[in-house]
């Protein structure tokens, strides 16, 4: 048994914003007390009460499935005076390398860093090696993510071997697991295949999350198009390369209402095109990364690789206007779209390196500045990073798959025991070198960062750094 | 100089510029005597790291050096170090450990030598990466130019062709412009990136508008590969609208001096009477390349680690 | 501050001596040329060579050597070394060549311009004349023709103003912090 107590606690899937005690038991949230600013108390009882009901041991080890023996007599109770007490955050978009690249992560040390990062469940998209198009690989994922320290859900790809031209054996492949379906790290370039997708997975109720890029516009391009690709003399990608295929697949989601959801949103145009799907009634969801509302092109002037990332990074406007995506509601998930490389494949030619951040462990301390800069409030914050994804995902209500026991992304009774606690007035400096993730490819090196995570609870363990 | 490394014209100020024009100067005297070498940089290792083939820049970089008295190493690598399994920079740290001093450096891509330049303790000079910049062209185009006219400023400089491709010209227009020079772009609008105008110069699709009046015209080489990729649709054509034929060149001003970096496709973006003609300064290019190249190393050497 | 050595009279005075030893050494001014060192020689140079000019009824080549490229001090310098005209029009080899240049000190520099000299052809032979000798040699050079000996510390500074310069013709002698 676990009591946090004294939190501000903020859990936006029941309106929840006081200073309050959450209870934990046997791995699920028991009860939250508020005691002042709360829109909805969860229980009549005081404070005092429930700290003195008599209480079961709480499983130190273990899957949280259940009641065990316990090597602590006494229930655990945290102080988290002055600190936010929040559902644990979901990130749904996670590149874990494993199968095929451990080099670069594995899931073990990629749920290390989440945790690090305040994630307690992490969605891995399917670009490994074997690519994740099949039940035996999805198999071998589910297997290998009993070891990680958070909740790792699957996502399989849309096409077999992500070529494209065949649709994968979705049933089969949510029935070991997979949550959603991605071709990750490339589009469906045939609208044939991508209508199919969007008409199949409504079989499932899973959404298809599309990545945004008309490969023919962006061919060998590595940075922005624009005045500063030609200083610098290197090949851009046109903001139009994402919105043809935003427009796109909206255009093919409203034609087969099926459930999209599209990936890594980086352009004004394409925050435009998504707001007036929505006013028309398009089933479609979005979502956008730390670094889209943090850096702009500027940030790879010096030919510095670790600012490479594919959508690339944009223009001062672009960064304004998912701002204000984000605060009207039109983008609807902060994912991090965590991508860690080899120190050694980033010391590389620029057009060489491969793209991508390791975000899991700055996301939300970037993201909290948006709470500082007035964009969104903490509560709305949390909505971005736990209960919208937890929504999309269909992780609010149980599923029948035996990875999933509670809902999450909430704090209501019976939901997993997901809890971040966050320390908002603690600064930190940004030290890639001090990363748990294997990836130290950041552009955010010696930024400094308020709202860390204080604590993470997950799968039963509770994690603190001082 | 302020700086142990030549990346780009972009980097270099004003005065930078001047230095090395004047210094050029000198050692342009120098190549005309009977003994054309100087022990300047007797002793020191310039090595030429050329993972893009040329044979021009890489010998006029050759003999620069030992002009100097400086001991060369070529290193041509064939194709990109991928393929020969080392990295870059593994590449380029056996190359210090041979003890260079000066590292020339040309590769396809852009910033590979402000990756070394970083990694390393030798002087590294560009000679080409990308589509970024090839500063000791442009430098010695610089110098041809100021030769043969006695200033740049308020000049009329055209530069034709393939601006989009063309490090060259990336080059010559930072450092044109930096000099007060007018310039002008002239060639098909696939070639010549919407940008350019924001850097103050003139942009025109007409052979006819764009050499009235004058000084300098720089003609650009184009590439037969671009026609595959859409950017014109054949040689013919483009020789057609965008060659320099003897009547255009009458549009411009009596005194005309007409460049190229080299190599010429004669017959396509320049006539063979022009080329050889009397306006033409393309081989004294390759005379000054060679003494601003000394230029560079020599001020180079002086600069404090 | 500076203190005056040698004034407008004293720098002429000097340099028709100079003039004079110039002739009577080489017995006349046959084959004779002077080259002056860049820059403080160069002027010098011009003023030795009209002198003989008036005493001998002769002219004679007159030559500027700028030793830039020969220095062996490129990476200690503080500053970059300005690269200044060399202009020798005339046939170096077999005549008798005067190095003309302000101040001898360490003579590194005269070294180098014998290297420059050497590398323009091939004279009979080579002498050197200095208006102020100010000690502390670091190589076996010796001046020719001196205009005057001044001994220095090393942690003073001799320099000689030339109206060709657009000053007043002096040698004035400075206090300056340790030599670098």
């Amino acid at each position: 048994m676990i009591l946090i107590e004294k939190g501000h606690i903020i859990d936006p899937s029941q309106g929840i914003d006081g200073i309050g005690d959450v209870l934990i038991e046997n791995g699920k949230i028991k009860e939250v007390n508020i005691q002042s600013k709360g829109q909805r108390a969860k229980s009549k009882e005081q404070g005092a009460e429930s700290k003195s009901t008599p209480i079961h041991p709480y499983p130190s080890r273990g899957e949280g499935k259940g009641g065990g023996e316990s090597l602590f007599p006494e229930p655990r109770v945290i102080n988290a005076e002055g600190m936010f007490v929040i559902p644990g955050l979901i990130d749904m978009h996670v590149h874990l390398r494993e199968p095929g690249f451990e080099y670069k992560e594995t899931i073990k040390t990629g749920t290390a860093a989440a945790i690090r990062g305040g994630f307690t469940t992490v969605c891995c998209m399917p670009n490994t090696y074997p690519i994740n198009d099949n039940a035996s690989v999805t198999e071998f994922i589910i297997r290998k993510a009993l070891e990680g320290l958070c909740t790792v859900l699957p996502i399989g790809a849309i096409t077999k071997g992500q070529k494209g031209k065949e649709l994968v054996e979705m049933g089969t492949m949510k029935d070991e697991g997979c949550i959603a379906f991605s071709d990750d790290g490339l589009p469906v370039m045939n609208s044939l295949i991508m209508r199919r997708a969007l008409e199949y997975s409504k079989a499932f109720g899973l959404p298809i999350i599309s990545h945004c890029e008309d490969l023919t516009l962006s061919e060998d391009g590595v940075m922005s198009e624009g005045l500063l690709s030609m200083t610098l003399g290197l090949r851009g990608i046109p903001a139009e390369a994402e919105q043809i295929m935003v427009f796109r697949d909206i255009l093919l989601a409203e034609l087969t209402r099926g459930k999209l959801h599209i990936a890594h949103v980086s352009t004004e145009g394409s925050v435009k095109l998504i707001r007036n799907a929505k006013k028309r009634g398009v089933n479609v969801t979005a979502e956008t990364c730390p670094h889209y509302f943090s850096l702009t092109e500027d940030a790879v002037k010096n030919y510095d690789t670790n600012a490479k990332v594919n959508p690339p990074l944009r223009t001062k406007r672009d960064i304004e206007a998912i701002k204000e995506g984000l605060k009207d509601g039109t983008i609807d998930v902060i994912a991090t779209d965590h991508a860690p490389h080899h120190r050694d494949e980033k010391l590389k030619e620029f057009d060489l390196a491969p793209p991508g951040i390791s975000g899991l462990e700055t996301a939300l301390g970037l993201s909290m500045k948006l709470v500082d800069e007035g964009v969104l409030t903490i509560s709305q914050l949390i909505e971005k990073m736990s209960l919208n994804p937890a929504r999309i995902l269909g992780l609010l209500t149980p599923h029948l798959s035996s990875l999933i026991t509670g809902p999450k992304g909430t704090l209501a009774k019976g939901a997993d025991a997901d809890v971040t606690i966050i320390d908002t007035k603690k600064e930190v400096t940004v030290e890639s070198s001090k990363f748990v993730s294997k990836g130290k490819n950041t552009p955010f090196d010696g930024w400094v960062l308020k709202g860390v995570p204080f604590m993470t609870i997950s799968k039963a363990r509770i994690y603190e750094w001082r | 100089m302020l700086n142990k490394d030549l990346l780009g014209i972009k980097e270099l100020s004003v005065e930078d510029i001047n230095l090395i024009l004047d210094t050029a100067a000198g050692f342009k005297d120098v190549l005309g005597r009977d003994i054309k070498k100087v022990p300047a940089l007797r002793g020191k290792t310039a090595v030429n790291l050329f993972f893009e083939p040329s044979t021009r820049t890489r010998t006029s970089f050759e003999l620069a050096a030992k002009r100097l008295s400086t001991d060369v190493i070529n290193f041509s690598v064939p194709t990109s170090s991928v393929v020969k399994g080392e990295s870059l920079i593994d590449t380029a740290l056996t190359v210090q450990a041979l003890g260079a001093d000066f590292i020339i450096i040309r590769h396809s891509s852009a910033g590979v030598p402000h990756l070394l330049a970083k990694k390393l303790r030798a002087s590294v000079i560009n000679a080409g990466d990308g589509t970024n910049e090839h500063p000791t062209q442009a430098l010695l185009d610089a110098f041809t130019i100021r030769e043969k006219k006695g200033r740049i400023e308020g000049l009329d400089i055209a530069l034709v062709g393939d601006i989009i491709h063309s490090r060259v010209a990336k080059s010559n227009i930072y450092g044109l412009t930096k000099l007060g020079a007018n310039v002008r772009l002239i060639g098909p609008p696939t070639l010549i990136p919407r940008e350019m105008e924001d850097f103050g110069v003139g942009v025109f699709h007409s052979m006819e508008e764009g050499l009235k009046n004058v000084d300098v015209v720089m003609m650009l080489r184009i590439q037969m590969e671009r026609q595959g990729k859409g950017f014109f649709p054949s040689t013919e054509e483009y020789s057609k609208n965008w060659g320099l034929t003897q009547e255009r060149l009458l549009l411009a001003k009596d005194d005309v001096i007409v460049m190229h970096p080299g190599p010429m496709n004669r017959g396509i973006e320049i006539s063979s009477e022009i080329a050889d003609g009397p306006r033409s300064v393309i081989l004294e290019q390759v005379t000054n390349g060679l003494a601003v190249r000394m230029a560079v190393m020599y001020l180079l050497a002086g600069v404090k680690r | 501050m500076p203190k005056e050595l040698f004034n407008k009279k004293d720098i002429d005075r000097a340099l028709t001596r100079m003039a004079h030893e110039i002739i009577e050494k080489n017995k006349g001014t046959d084959r004779l040329c002077l080259v002056g060192i860049q820059r403080g020689g160069v002027h010098l140079a011009k003023r030795l060579a009209s002198k003989i000019k008036e005493i001998e009824k002769k002219e004679i080549p007159v030559g500027s050597l700028d030793i830039a490229f020969y220095r062996d001090d490129l990476n200690i310098r503080k500053a970059q070394a300005i690269v200044r005209k060399t202009d020798v029009p005339f046939e170096v080899t077999d005549q008798k060549i005067i190095l003309v240049d302000d101040v001898l000190f360490t003579g590194r520099s005269i070294r180098a311009a014998l290297d420059a000299l050497m590398d323009l052809g091939r004279p009979a032979s080579i002498q050197l004349a200095v208006l102020i000798d100010r000690g502390h040699r670091e190589l076996p050079i010796k001046a020719d023709y001196v205009g005057k000996n001044i001994p220095t510390s090393l942690s003073e500074n001799v320099e000689v103003q030339l109206e060709e310069e657009g000053l007043e013709d002096r040698i004035i002698l400075e206090k300056i912090g340790i030599k670098d």
